[in-house]
């Protein structure tokens, strides 16, 4: 015999149905009001045609589309090389940091002094002091280039914060695994790579993601080097019309650039609470 | 000659102390049970025998070696001593596979191909072929443990300790694992084994070890044990545990 909902459970249903069509209906009606109400306040505003012709014209934004393009490329290979080295360097300091041994204890020193320094310092005062400082020691072998230094800058401050992270993770992954794998027979290095890294990075792939995808928009700061990128372009293009439309175009390429990371983001954070769900013990 | 020995093992916890004086011999191929109340020292005991504790007095010997001198590589002592503890403590980032053949890779140096045939012998004997794919996450209890004692029975260790390896298991699990357990003990697996599972150690113990407040109060076969238990305190945990439904 097949089943047939209870005349009880009919009712249910129908109620549910009749509760969340009431919920899209004031979700709409809201949403509505809302717009309209921030389209008054925008466009009655004193200023709001010259800011529509300074900010939000077209002309100029096709006229400078190309050259800021060109100058996000620019920020795209510095922020893969950048990311490249903040992993590397973040995970040697969260393994320095992280190690008992006390033949490491001078690096150990190093590392936590370097975090400290580097996570304190702003951004923007490492680039200057990176970017016009170290070319000011006129050591021949050390390129003075913008792009190097800002880039080198980037790496620095990014470094101590992703070693953090690395290091949260290193340290959230419960002390039995390492003992698991050592009464195994599993020697410090074997045990960190095998066992302990890969729970780690698991641990803390969203907040990771989550300064990498900071990185990605600061790499626009290495234009206050003069580095001619994205924002530098647009600045460039500015100057010469004195209008801001470009500096908005900048803004969009960097939030385009910025939303398949924050996606991954998101897919690859659902996608662990889905598993860990299904973890009893661990 | 025995094949392991604990000798006069002292251990304290700042003024707490743990372990007053205990040895214990281990003949080669016999399944030693050690029981005990909780905070009678059997996990202490069983964490110093495999080096994770560090010994405060007192000698361990493995095959008539000091294992517990100084400056001894941990490494690989451990490498022939197999442990399994109550929280199976599998690595949930690897596969039933992967975590059984970690170790005689990465340790004892076989290759991947002999490394993975050794564990597909080992699954398909104990009734668990099906599950080498899994990730640990997915299994229950009892096949958890037993994942955890081939894992460790896969590095070919000269003695296995399982420190309560069903403690944390109902009773249909339980029956599982302690098959498992009873099949490496006739293979001549030399075994120590601390459990509240009076009933298995009594089938399968060749001695029996009474831990009571850091000592060892009594010892013997299972029948002096569980049939003539002649100190009082042997009397009371027995009678606790008979009250309790455990015997």
């Amino acid at each position: 015999m097949t089943y047939q909902p209870s005349a009880l459970q009919l009712q249910r249903e129908a109620a549910k149905r009749r509760a969340s069509r009431r919920s899209i209906f004031i979700a709409l009606s809201s949403t509505l009001a809302m717009g309209f109400l921030i389209t008054i306040l925008v466009t009655g505003a004193q200023g709001y045609e010259k800011v529509k012709e300074s900010f939000f014209n077209w002309e100029y934004a096709q006229k400078a589309l190309p050259s800021v393009f060109e100058g996000l490329l620019l920020n795209l290979r510095v922020l893969i090389i950048a990311e490249f080295f903040v992993l590397l360097i973040g995970l040697l300091i969260a393994i320095a940091r992280t190690s008992t041994s006390p033949v490491l204890y001078p690096v150990r020193l190093v590392a936590t002094i370097y975090t400290d320094l580097f996570r304190g310092l702003p951004l923007l005062l490492v680039l200057l002091l990176v970017g016009l400082g170290i070319p000011g020691l006129r050591i021949s072998w050390i390129p003075n280039s913008a792009v190097v230094l800002g880039t080198v800058a980037l790496v620095l401050t990014y470094s101590a914060y992703v070693a953090e992270v690395i290091r949260a993770g290193i340290e959230g992954v419960n002390p039995t695994q390492r003992q698991a794998a050592r009464a195994l027979g599993l020697n410090q290095a074997q045990t960190l790579e095998h066992v302990v890294l890969p729970q780690a990075f698991r641990n803390v792939t969203p907040p990771l993601l989550n300064d990498l995808v900071s990185l990605q928009k600061d790499s626009g700061l290495i234009s206050v080097l003069g580095a001619v990128d994205a924002i530098r372009a647009a600045g460039i293009q500015t100057a010469q019309s004195f209008n801001f439309t470009p500096y908005l175009v900048a803004g969009a390429l960097f939030v385009l650039l910025t939303i398949p990371l924050t996606r991954f983001t998101d897919w690859l954070t659902r996608r662990q609470d889905s598993k860990q769900r299904a973890q009893g013990q661990w | 000659m025995n094949l392991f020995e604990v000798k006069n093992v002292r251990k304290s916890f700042g003024e707490n102390l743990v372990l007053d004086d205990v040895s214990i011999e281990f003949p080669s191929q016999s399944a030693t049970v050690i029981i005990g109340a909780s905070g009678s020292g059997k996990s202490t005991l069983m964490r110093c025998m495999n080096l994770l504790e560090e010994l405060h007095d007192g000698q361990i010997l493995l095959e008539g070696g000091d294992i517990s001198a100084y400056g001894i590589d941990l490494d690989t002592v451990r490498g022939k001593i197999g442990s399994v503890f109550q929280a199976f403590n599998l690595f949930p980032h690897l596969n039933v596979m992967e975590n059984i053949t970690l170790a005689p890779r990465l340790v004892h140096g076989k290759s991947k191909n002999e490394a993975d045939s050794l564990a597909k012998g080992l699954l398909e004997r104990f009734g668990l072929s099906d599950k080498a794919d899994q990730y640990p996450n997915l299994l229950s209890g009892g096949q958890q443990q037993r994942v955890a004692i081939i894992r460790a029975v896969a590095t070919n260790p000269k003695l296995l300790l399982l420190d309560e390896v069903t403690s944390a298991l109902d009773p249909v699990l339980i029956a599982e694992v302690l098959t498992l357990i009873a099949e490496l003990k006739r293979d001549g697996m030399t075994m120590v084994i601390a459990t509240h599972e009076m009933g298995f150690a009594k089938k399968i113990a060749d001695k029996v070890v009474f831990l009571h407040k850091g000592r060892v109060h009594e010892s013997g076969t299972p029948d002096q044990i569980f049939g003539a238990p002649k100190s009082s305190e042997l009397k009371a945990f027995l009678s606790a545990l008979h009250e309790a439904g455990r015997l």
